[in-house]
């Protein structure tokens, strides 16, 4: 199904890479414009590459770039950088940060919303931003809200919210999605180098699992 | 100490939000985590007595809980903490203890400096 805009949310640059970077991928080669809201430049990011090349000064920089040059790829032409802080996301107050994203949400109409899972996506900023997107979409009635695609990895995700609903094989865009991973370099290149040698880095990158978010009011 | 009541340590940052507050904050691994396993990097850091500010301050998680103090223009943040308590001194003493009850990270907040 073709989307009228899809946006998608997530806390840290690389955040769409792994599960989501071959479903944007799809969108756009659709034609559907993709805007990413990017709530932090992951400045307290732990890979600083191998050898270290990123200083924590440097690293918000880095990945920044490393996050445009992705969208790059991607074919992302509308990227908000929303100016908070890694690891801070949950100690914001929750309705101005719900009044970003819905600002956000308005200006882009979306019929497609992707973002994480809130309570079931591990990293605190994670939960925090999907928590946010869905307070935010919580404002609209329920008949005008646009569909949430969510990823999730929370070990019992499964156990609580069944399998995965949308699974989608982006096996066509896999080149243009291990691009748009080499490029967030400082986070991924070790990790790569690892799958690699292992040799199963493709096989789990060609599909990509979301769970549609069930609203609850 | 006593375990974290999420609720009383939220109402004890609200009283010592805007205004100026001495603060000790510490992680560590103990002086002795890379002798027992020379696997282990151990690393830590502490300051103490440092005169801030904090507009906001936030406890979260289902426990072992984080504390987010947002500055005018910076963050503290702690996490893995476990218990708290107030002293008689009126300073807020938050610290987290790993699975064998030793200290792993503590933050503490005072009106006047810590002796
Ligand atoms: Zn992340």
């Amino acid at each position: 199904m073709k989307e009228r805009h899809v946006l998608v949310v997530f806390p840290h640059p690389d955040d769409e890479a792994f599960g989501v970077s071959g479903t944007i991928a799809q969108h756009v080669q659709n034609g559907t414009p993709v805007t990413y809201a990017c709530l932090t430049l992951g400045e307290m990011g732990r890979h600083m590459g191998v050898p270290p090349f990123a200083n924590r000064e440097t690293l918000p920089h880095i990945r920044k770039q490393e996050l445009e040059e992705a969208c790059r790829i991607l074919g992302i032409h509308d990227l908000r950088l929303l100016g908070y802080r890694d690891k801070t996301v949950e100690f914001e107050d929750e309705e101005e940060l719900a009044d970003r994203i819905a600002a956000i949400l308005a200006e882009t109409n979306p019929s497609l919303v992707i973002t994480f899972y809130p309570g079931y996506s591990v990293h605190p900023d994670h939960d925090a931003c999907g928590a946010a997107v869905i307070r935010a979409l919580k404002r609209w009635p329920k008949e005008e809200r646009p569909t949430v695609h969510c990823v999730a990895f929370a070990k019992n995700c499964e156990q609580d919210l069944g399998q995965p609903d949308v699974i989608r094989d982006v096996s066509p865009v896999i080149e243009t999605k291990l691009a748009a991973i080499r490029a967030h370099r400082s986070q991924t290149e070790g990790l790569m180098q690892a799958a690699s040698k292992r040799g199963d880095a493709l096989a789990w990158l060609k599909t990509e699992r979301f769970w549609t978010y069930r609203w609850d009011d | 100490m006593q375990p974290i009541d999420a609720a009383a340590v939220q109402e004890a940052l609200d009283r010592f939000a805007n205004r100026d507050v001495y603060i000790h904050l510490e992680t560590t691994n103990g002086a002795y985590a890379s002798h027992h396993n020379e696997r282990f990097f151990s690393a830590g850091a502490y300051i103490r007595n440092v005169r801030i500010r904090f507009t906001r301050g936030k406890i979260t998680g289902p426990g072992p809980y984080r504390v987010g103090l947002k500055l005018q223009i910076g963050w503290v943040y702690a996490e893995g903490l476990t218990h708290w308590e107030w002293t008689n001194e009126g300073q807020l003493l938050l610290a987290g203890h790993d699975y064998e009850g030793k200290l792993a990270v503590a933050l503490e907040l005072s009106d006047t400096p810590f002796a």
